[in-house]
């Protein structure tokens, strides 16, 4: 086995087992709580409207865009990351139609493999502080990286000739 | 036909009962109910719930308007019930989905697997099966609620698709095992086990797929660099006007839920664009591996492979026109695209099915 496609049939199962532990951690411990401040935020925010408050009924509103800010967030981080690790299993599996050089597709499989760690990573630090652009950073940087990457795969699937 | 029943090793790959094969049905199974059942919930639940939901904040408006407190939280209770309807039934439809997906893909990495052929079967069908409750426990959540649950936020619904979800978890782990276990031997069982054919169908399925993957990206970042922000920054303002417009009576209560609504729409449309074309990328690339398994003439494998393809561009891109002019016309014609797919999958599945027939009994006649 050529270590690009080791890399990536090991680092995709590392993901998807990660993102599925996240996906169950959150769905036991977070997620219903989540929802039910989600849901308490916007109902505070009209019962302080029907008792005309404004500014208590905006505050309302505000703590219920700063929850689901989050909560967008962390179900994306659970979401992607399998994503993410299904492509790279599946490249890992096909990895011998990608027509490019072995040093060049070693190049590409660490690209994928960064990009789908870093990505959800830098998604995930945005739910920890929303003013800190290491995140977002980080994010783009990550998801860059895979789309860049994802080019090169699809060039190296079209060169291919049997 | 111009498949042939091919090679020994093909053959063994796909042995009657072996993990793969159970792999292969299961997966392809999942991911066609998955679909059908979206296919369903978008044309029946999706844009009824979401003009139930846009009624009921106008309500809660007048609720607040009027002053009545306890009106605004009972429609409150309503709008969460709602919210959980079409939520647990996106999530079902998206876990099934996917279950399909890594069930194909434990189908492909089983020549890399190093357990016995029993111990592989076993973890096959608890993974089916783990596929199945998932997205069945998703799906009760909002019909069986706390029912005689013993905890106060998780009812049995929970429960179920927790424990699937775990169960699917663990057959990871122990397939992530036999793949380590595979790594260490000297020596390894041969890896030709791989249909290494370049046909027509596997070159369109897995080119295609890698470019519908690589514009869902582009999309994606596209839209959580632009859009993603700016909509939710949208949502709050939207709100705050809406109980202005509650607290002051002015009458503009009805153009702000209207607006509120409208955003609704744009975030899920421009999010299921991004998450269906890049999920049919996948799909293509997966179905392009079982493509030596599907024993039907060259024709009708190209026909499904066109079909395949072309729905999976016509729903991403017709969902997005939704927000045009076009509006309902291109949601059916979205759907569609959907149900292209789902045809497209069932004609393969039965060229599986055909293929396993003519296998076993060319193995029972041996």
């Amino acid at each position: 086995m050529s270590p690009a496609r080791k890399m990536l049939l090991l680092g995709g199962l590392t993901l998807a087992l990660l993102g599925m532990l996240y996906g169950l951690h959150y769905a036991l411990f977070v997620e219903h709580q989540t929802l039910d401040r989600m849901g308490g935020t916007l109902e505070e925010s009209f019962v302080n409207a029907a008792e005309r408050r404004p500014a208590e009924a905006h505050a309302a509103v505000d703590a219920y865009a700063s929850t689901k800010y989050a909560y967008v967030r962390q179900v994306d981080i659970h979401s992607h990351w399998i994503g993410l690790a299904m492509l790279l299993i599946v490249l890992g599996v096909a990895w011998d139609y990608v027509a490019f050089s072995d040093r060049m597709r070693t190049g590409v499989a660490i690209a994928l493999l960064a990009g789908s760690f870093l990505f959800p990573l830098g998604v995930i630090l945005q739910t920890v502080s929303r003013n800190t652009s290491l995140a977002s950073a980080l994010a783009i940087f990550g998801s860059a990286t895979v789309t860049i990457a994802l080019a090169a795969v699809v060039w190296g699937f079209w060169r291919f000739a049997p | 036909m111009s498949t042939l029943l091919a090679t020994s090793s093909l053959t063994e790959a796909f042995a009657p009962m072996s993990a793969r094969r159970l792999l292969v049905f299961g997966g392809i199974g999942l991911i066609a109910v998955g679909m059908l059942f979206g296919d369903i919930f978008a044309v029946f639940v999706l844009h009824q719930n979401g003009g139930q939901t846009g009624k009921a904040l106008l309500l809660a408006c007048d609720a607040a308007s009027s002053g009545n407190v306890l009106a605004v939280k009972e429609i409150f209770q309503k709008v969460g019930e709602l919210l959980e309807d079409r939520g647990t039934k996106v999530d079902a439809h998206v876990h099934m989905t996917d279950a399909g997906y890594l069930a194909l893909l434990l189908a492909l990495a089983q020549p890399f697997v190093a357990l016995p052929p029993r111990r592989k079967k076993l973890l096959a069908g608890l993974f089916v099966i783990g596929g199945l409750f998932l997205p069945v426990g998703i799906f009760l959540i909002h019909y069986i609620e706390l029912a005689y649950s013993p905890f106060a936020v998780i009812g049995w619904a929970s429960v179920l698709a927790d424990s699937a979800g775990a169960l699917m978890i663990l057959v990871l782990v122990f397939e992530s095992y036999g793949i380590v276990r595979y790594l260490q031997q000297k020596k390894r069982s041969d890896e030709s086990k791989f249909p290494t054919d370049r046909t027509w169908e596997r070159r369109a399925l897995m080119t295609g797929g890698a470019f519908l993957i690589f514009v869902g990206f582009l999309y994606g970042a596209w839209y959580a660099g632009i859009d993603l922000y700016r909509q939710e920054g949208r949502e709050a303002q939207i709100l705050k006007n809406m109980l202005d417009a509650a607290s002051t009576a002015d009458g503009s209560t009805t153009i702000e839920v209207a607006n509120y609504g409208a955003l609704a729409a744009e975030k899920a449309v421009k999010i299921a664009a991004h998450s269906h074309v890049i999920e049919f990328g996948l799909l293509a690339m997966l179905l392009s591996f079982v493509q030596p398994y599907v024993y039907l003439s060259a024709r009708w494998k190209r026909r499904w492979v066109v079909v395949l393809l072309t729905g999976s561009l016509v729903l991403p891109v017709f969902v997005l026109l939704e927000l045009s002019p076009l509006g309902l016309v291109a949601g059916g014609i979205a759907d569609m695209g959907g149900l292209m797919v789902v045809i497209a999958l069932i004609g393969m599945l039965v060229g599986v099915l055909r293929y396993s027939g003519q296998m076993d009994s060319a193995v029972g006649a041996g």
